[in-house]
């Protein structure tokens, strides 16, 4: 089983990261409004399990970060 | 006093701290391996600065999930003294042992430099020798130091006296230019409710010779002893 987790800033935090990359794509004549970095995880699983557990408590900041599992 | 010292791969800071803690405090001192079950015997801990696991996932997670970071819980809830300096601070609050969260600076850059900081919190085990308001420099070396906390609980920790350390000008100002990282509140370190645990982002055991240039750091290395 293949779960692929995608970790983003929470919203309304100040992410300098996707600011500068939403600005150079601006510069480019590019219509963006809102750009986030984030990161990916990719996880094979063995068998099924606590996703939810084991990305809030281990994979995530939740303070900080929210996620999308697919 | 008996301290030790705390040692993940990637710590780089480990031998400053000790050798500021050996040579110039004259304590006895012990490296503690990552994985280490039990603090027993000594009376401060300190996670000294570095890359512990290469800032993987984010820095200080995995190095909070190891038998030292539990046995750094343990020792910190039974009222031992934690210090924690730079990535040190970082582990201390993915370990929920302090408040908060450091971010990616916000200028995207790594930043080496010196920094004025002024003692807000003057009554701690580690701030004791220094006097309320006193502006001290220290250098500061990070790319994840941005300090933040949404706003409800920034108040609550304002009003409980556990800001120790903002970042200011030569004169003591709060300015947003005095603000190497884009911190909340200028703050550079944090501690606990109880005030046996605290986290900073400026190096004091880098400060601590006058062959440096330097010597307010060793201020806060004398005030654990006094």
């Amino acid at each position: 089983m293949r779960v692929r987790v995608l970790i983003l800033p929470k919203k309304g935090l100040l992410d300098p990261e996707g600011r500068a990359v939403k600005e150079m794509l601006l510069d480019e004549g590019f219509p963006v409004k809102e750009v986030k970095v984030g990161k990916v995880v990719e996880l094979e699983l063995e068998k099924e399990t606590d996703i939810k557990t084991m990305v809030e408590k281990y994979l995530i900041n939740p303070l900080v970060e929210e996620y999308i599992v697919e | 006093m008996r301290f030790a010292v705390c040692v993940f791969p990637g710590s780089n800071c480990d031998y400053d701290t000790y050798y500021v803690i050996r040579d110039l405090l004259g304590q006895e001192v012990s490296f503690v391996d990552y994985t280490t079950r039990d603090l027993k015997g000594f009376d401060c801990v300190v996670i000294p600065g570095g890359f512990s696991f290469g800032d993987y996932l984010r820095a200080g997670v995995l190095a909070s999930k190891t038998s030292l970071g539990k046995a750094i819980v343990d020792f910190a809830q039974k009222g031992g003294l934690v210090l924690g300096i730079c990535n040190g601070f970082q582990i201390l609050t993915e370990l929920e042992l302090l408040p908060g969260a450091l971010l990616r600076n916000e200028n995207m850059r790594f930043i080496c430099k010196d920094v004025y900081l002024r003692v807000e919190n003057k009554e701690l085990a580690f701030t004791k020798r220094f006097e309320e308001g006193e502006i001290i420099r220290m250098p500061i070396a990070h790319g994840e130091g941005r300090y933040y906390l949404p706003e409800e609980e920034l108040k609550k920790i304002e009003e409980r006296g556990q800001v120790v350390l903002r970042y200011c000008d030569e004169e003591g100002n709060i300015t947003s230019q005095a603000n190497p990282n884009g911190s909340v509140n200028n703050i550079a370190g944090v501690c606990n409710r109880e005030g046996n645990v605290f986290g900073l982002m400026p190096h004091p055991e880098r400060a601590c010779e006058d062959l440096l240039g330097y010597r307010d750091g060793i201020i806060l290395w004398h005030s654990l002893l006094a």
